[in-house]
C-alpha cells in the first residue's frame, strides 16, 4: 500500500465516512479526478489533502459543492498572491538596505 | 490564569438563545476556519477560541456552570480541586487522544481548569485533528545562511523524533516552501503518510545584496583610479576577481559580471549576474601641494 499511488474510492468512502456519490459530484464539478484502474474507481493519493479539506468545508461549514469550488479557486489565488508578496518583500529588502 | 468571556468571543450577549449561539458560532467559523486561512496563526487562534466558546455555551450544563462560576472566579481553586479528582478518574479513556499532536493546546487553561478533560470527547473538533486515513501534514521552519544555499546543501532534520535526510537545491529563496512527500505523520488504516512542508528563512550573512538571482556589491574607487583607469581586486561569492577599471569611470557606474551571481534554483550550473556599483571616493585632508595642483587642474578646465 505504501507504494501505491492510487487509492480505491470505496476505501476512501469508508475511511472518511462519506457517500460515493459525494466524490462523484466532486468529480462532476471538476474538483477531483477519478481514475479507473481495472474497473476500480480510484483517486491519486496526492488529492487526499484537498479532499479532506472539501469534506471539512462540507461537513463543518455546510458549504455546498459550488461554494467549495469557489473557495478552492480563491485559495489558489491567495497562494499565488502570497508567493508574489514574499518575492516582492525579498526584493524590497534590497532597497531598504541601501 | 485569566477569566475568558466566551460571550464576548462569540459577539453575543448573556441572554443569547441556543440558536443565537449556533448562528454566531457558525458565522465566525466560516471566517476563521483554518482551511480558509492557510498559514494564518491569528485565524488559527481565533478558531480555537470560538470553538472553545461554542463548546461551553452550546452545551446547557457547561453554560450553566460557566454562568455560575464564571462571574466570581475566586472560587476557581475549589473547582480545580474537584476537577483534578475527576481527571484522574478519567485519565484512562483519554490516552489515545492525548497522543494526538497539539491536542493539549486546543483548550485554554481557563477551560481546562473549569471543565477538565471531560469535554474533549464531545467536541465537534475532535474529527479535525484526528487522523482518519492520510497522516497529518507537518510544517517546519529551517533557518539557513545565504552562504549555505549557494551550493546544494545536505541537512539532517529531526521532525517529531524522526531523522530526515534532506537535500536542498542551491539558490532557494527566502520564505520559499518545499514539500517533502510522505514525511509527515503516519497514515492510519493503510492510508498514506502526511507530507512535510518546510519554510526556509534565509539570512544574509554576506556583504553582497541579493536581488532574485543577481548579487550586488558597492565598490569604493579612489579618484585617481576612476580618472586614469587601473586594476582592482573585488570579492565575489566564488572568490576574488581582478577587474580592469576603464579610464574616466563615472560615479555610480555599474559593471555586470555575467554568471557570477547566485545559482538559479533547480537549474544546475546556471547563475545570475554579479553587479558592481562604483562609488568614487574623493580625497580628504588635502596638503598645500595637492591644493595647488588641483587649482592648476581647475584652471585647465
Amino acid at each position: 500500500m505504501a507504494d501505491n499511488h492510487y487509492i480505491l474510492v470505496k476505501t476512501i468512502c469508508i475511511q472518511y465516512n462519506i457517500e460515493p456519490v459525494f466524490i462523484e459530484e466532486l468529480q462532476g464539478i471538476g474538483l477531483v479526478d477519478i481514475i479507473t484502474i481495472e474497473n476500480n474507481k480510484c483517486l491519486h493519493k496526492d488529492t487526499l489533502t484537498d479532499l479532506e479539506k472539501m469534506i471539512r468545508m462540507h461537513n463543518e461549514l455546510h458549504v455546498n459543492l459550488e461554494g467549495i469550488d469557489v473557495v478552492f479557486n480563491l485559495l489558489k489565488r491567495v497562494d499565488y498572491l502570497q508567493n508574489q508578496l514574499s518575492q516582492t518583500k525579498n526584493k524590497l529588502q534590497f532597497y531598504e538596505n541601501q | 490564569m485569566n477569566f475568558i468571556d466566551y460571550y464576548k468571543i462569540l459577539g453575543i450577549d448573556k441572554n443569547a438563545s441556543e440558536s443565537d449561539i449556533k448562528k454566531a458560532y457558525r458565522k465566525l467559523a466560516r471566517k476563521y476556519h483554518p482551511d480558509l486561512n492557510p498559514n494564518d496563526k491569528e485565524a488559527e487562534k481565533n478558531f480555537k477560541n470560538i470553538n472553545e466558546a461554542n463548546e461551553v455555551l452550546s452545551h446547557p450544563e457547561n453554560r450553566k456552570k460557566y454562568d455560575k462560576h464564571g462571574k466570581d472566579w475566586q472560587h476557581a481553586d475549589d473547582i480545580e480541586r474537584a476537577q483534578k479528582q475527576q481527571n484522574s478518574r478519567q485519565q484512562q479513556g483519554y490516552q489515545s487522544y492525548s497522543s494526538q499532536q497539539n491536542s493539549n493546546e486546543d483548550y485554554s487553561d481557563f477551560f481546562e481548569s473549569m471543565f477538565g478533560g471531560s469535554q474533549r470527547a464531545s467536541g465537534s473538533r475532535q474529527g479535525r485533528n484526528q487522523v482518519q486515513f492520510k497522516g497529518q501534514d507537518f510544517n517546519a521552519e529551517l533557518q539557513l545562511n545565504l552562504t549555505d544555499v549557494y551550493t546544494k546543501e545536505s541537512q539532517i532534520l529531526t521532525v517529531n523524533g524522526k531523522k530526515i535526510r534532506l537535500t536542498i537545491p542551491a539558490g532557494i529563496e527566502n520564505e520559499q516552501v518545499i514539500k517533502i512527500p510522505g514525511k509527515g505523520g503516519l497514515g492510519v488504516n493503510g492510508g498514506p503518510n502526511g507530507d512535510l512542508y518546510i519554510t526556509f528563512n534565509i539570512v544574509n550573512n554576506t556583504k553582497f545584496k541579493r536581488y532574485g538571482n543577481n548579487l550586488h556589491l558597492d565598490v569604493d574607487l579612489d579618484l585617481y583610479t576612476s580618472l586614469l583607469g587601473g586594476e582592482i581586486m573585488v570579492d565575489t561569492f566564488s572568490g576574488k576577481v581582478k577587474l580592469k577599471v576603464a579610464p574616466e569611470t563615472q560615479n555610480e557606474t555599474k559593471v555586470k559580471l555575467k554568471g557570477k551571481g547566485f545559482p538559479i534554483y533547480k537549474k544546475d550550473g546556471q547563475f545570475g549576474d554579479f553587479i558592481i556599483t562604483y562609488h568614487i571616493n574623493t580625497p580628504k585632508n588635502l596638503t598645500d601641494k595637492e591644493k595647488e595642483l588641483f587649482s592648476e587642474l581647475k584652471k585647465l578646465r
